[in-house]
């Protein structure tokens, strides 16, 4: 299959803007701006089944037009680039290799939603990227492609480049808004919805870089060229960021739907030194984990959530033989204590109970009503949090409890893991 | 503390932003890049560049880890430990760090030169194990090349 947003992402001058144009950039701006009215644009992205690529998969074009028509308060596109996840790097690649194809895709979505004012929150670690953005913005003004009177069809966009400060609760939409107000990120209940009380109180969009890049070829193409790709409900392409044990990891852009089997062994090249699958993380570390036994899951929305896990953002973690499943769970124990940004009780004292407990399984000083405890704790904070961020934090022990609960009572009762990474850095 | 070209770009990003909360990130930015770390003077000059109270600077500030408080050597070294690195040996990397500029997680070299954190997930999973030397990102890592990378950094190359 021809691929969509890494068409040309390793074309070295890409993130320039005549490379990008000579590769045929900025011919959907155009046609979106002169040949469709806002609407129709929403519709074009409605009829493509484009579904948010940050984790969630909320329809984009439905997003779109929540956006209240008869508002007179000004609109805002946010762009989400906050790429946290565990696992997950196929933004940073976006951005620092196609910068354009991103902005191309806001351009029209702001022009879509009737904004002039947008900015791309990026997470502070990646400077680079935001050197590239900050770039290609600058590229963008000089061409007329940003700023007063868009190519003459008379919209205005001012697009400025937000970075964060290394919170990954700002990935969640809500505390991103806040993050960009120059808050503490923490989120905000919902409803309202940003589409009607967003970004200063205002009618705001937010939406990740991939769903964005993928805004241009749809205008270009059509909506149902789009909907063709894919599965019937999660068309389109998926960027999965491979990571862990496999020959080769890295981001593979591949049709939604394409098996795990696929996408580790033909694409990946198989478990690392010829050794064992044992299981996978297939979204980023709040999703379900996986065992080997699923390799012919498909990877799309629907399937992965019937096999009982989720897709996420797309950031499938292999893991060998070697791997100890406790210790995996520790660790992202550790991440969504540091993680949790401290507004709702159960996810702070929660998270902060679960490490400890996990921590003390890991280090051989496990209770064996410790996993009982643990169970507890979860649910007492699934589901009664602000933000999603309380289930995510969950879902990591409570899968791998379910699926690996005898390497648990291995820990407690022989005080050691069942197997060792060995050594890995050479 | 900071040079008027600093207050300058600060100062500026004021008006760039519909509130001028908004400018409480970017200005640590500037801050970072040109100071390298913050303490409570600098806060203080950020707020009234800003016209904000220091409390409003300080309560935003203390949210986000990125920016560092004053204490940090010249090179800042975040090793991610997050899984996908972990898989890859990251406790290792860190380890070997910790023997080679004798200092544990959170300490500073005697000469002010490096400080080694471990980080969460730096969004470089596929070129595991990986860390970040103030802005810059070093994939791929193995010991030759942490070896590599820690001499020229003592002979004074940039970052």
């Amino acid at each position: 299959m021809e691929k969509i947003l890494f068409k040309y992402i390793d074309v070295p001058d890409q993130y320039k803007i005549d490379t990008y144009i000579r590769n045929g950039g900025y011919r959907a701006l155009p046609k979106a701006l002169k040949e469709h009215t806002p609407d129709e644009l929403i519709e074009m992205v409605k009829k493509s089944g484009l579904r948010g690529r940050g984790g969630a998969g909320f329809p984009a074009g439905l997003k779109w037009s929540f956006v209240p028509k008869d508002s007179p308060k000004p609109r805002f596109l946010l762009c989400n680039a906050d790429e946290g996840e565990p696992g997950t790097f196929k933004d940073r690649a976006l951005i620092e290799n196609d910068p354009h194809q991103l902005l191309e895709g806001i351009i029209i979505a702001s022009y879509a939603i009737g904004a002039h004012r947008a900015f791309i929150y990026i997470r502070g670690e990646f400077a680079f990227g935001a050197k590239r953005l900050e770039g290609a913005i600058q590229e963008c003004y000089q061409k007329g492609y940003l700023g007063k009177n868009i190519l003459g069809s008379g919209f205005d966009l001012d697009l400025d480049v937000h970075r964060g400060g290394g919170a990954y609760i700002c990935g969640e939409e809500t505390s991103l808004m806040e993050s960009v107000e120059g808050e503490r990120a923490n989120p905000r209940l919902k409803p309202p919805f940003p589409a009607s009380v967003g970004l200063y109180r205002n009618p705001t969009v937010i939406n990740n870089v991939e769903t964005l890049s993928n805004v241009p070829h749809i205008v270009l193409n059509g909506g149902e060229w789009y909907a063709n790709i894919g599965m019937p409900k999660s068309t389109g392409t998926k960027i999965f960021s491979l990571s862990g044990h496999v020959d080769k990891p890295g981001n593979y852009e591949l049709p939604m739907g394409v098996t795990l089997r696929e996408l580790i062994f033909e694409h990946g090249g198989g478990i690392k030194d010829n050794r064992k699958l044992k299981a996978v993380i297939p979204g980023g570390v709040s999703t379900p984990v996986l065992t080997a036994e699923l390799l012919d899951v498909k990877m799309d929305f629907e399937s992965l959530y019937e096999a009982g896990s989720l897709l996420g953002s797309g950031a499938t973690i292999v893991m060998d033989e070697t791997t100890c499943m406790v210790k995996v769970a520790y660790r992202i124990s550790k991440f969504f204590e540091h993680e949790s940004c401290g507004k709702c009780v159960p996810c702070r004292e929660g998270t902060r109970w679960i490490r400890q407990i996990m921590e003390r399984i890991e280090n051989g000083k496990g209770r064996e009503q410790d996993l009982d405890l643990l169970r507890d704790i979860c649910a007492n904070i699934a589901g009664n949090t602000v933000c999603p961020m309380g289930d995510a934090a969950v879902i990591p022990i409570t899968s791998t409890i379910e699926k690996f609960r005898d390497e648990y009572e291995y820990h407690i009762k022989h005080k050691k893991c069942m197997v060792d990474l060995g050594e890995r850095f050479v | 503390m900071l040079s008027d070209s600093t207050q300058k770009r600060i100062a500026e990003l004021k008006r760039k932003f519909p509130e001028k909360r908004s400018a409480i990130l970017p200005a640590m930015h500037v801050v970072l890049e040109e100071v390298g770390f913050y303490n409570r003077d600098i806060l203080k000059q950020v707020a009234e560049l800003l016209d904000l109270s220091e409390m409003e600077v300080a309560e935003v500030v203390s949210f986000y880890t990125y920016f560092p408080k004053q204490g940090v050597g010249k090179y800042h070294i975040q090793v991610c430990t997050n899984v996908s690195c972990m898989l890859l040996g990251a406790e290792q990397l860190v380890g070997y760090l910790e023997d080679k500029l004798k200092i544990k997680v959170g300490e500073t070299t005697s000469d002010g030169l490096f400080t080694l954190s471990a980080v969460e997930c730096l969004g470089s999973c596929g070129t595991a194990p990986v860390m970040q030397i103030n802005q810059t990102y070093y994939e791929n890592l193995t010991k030759d090349r942490v070896n590599q990378i820690i001499e020229e950094l003592k002979k004074g190359k940039e970052t």
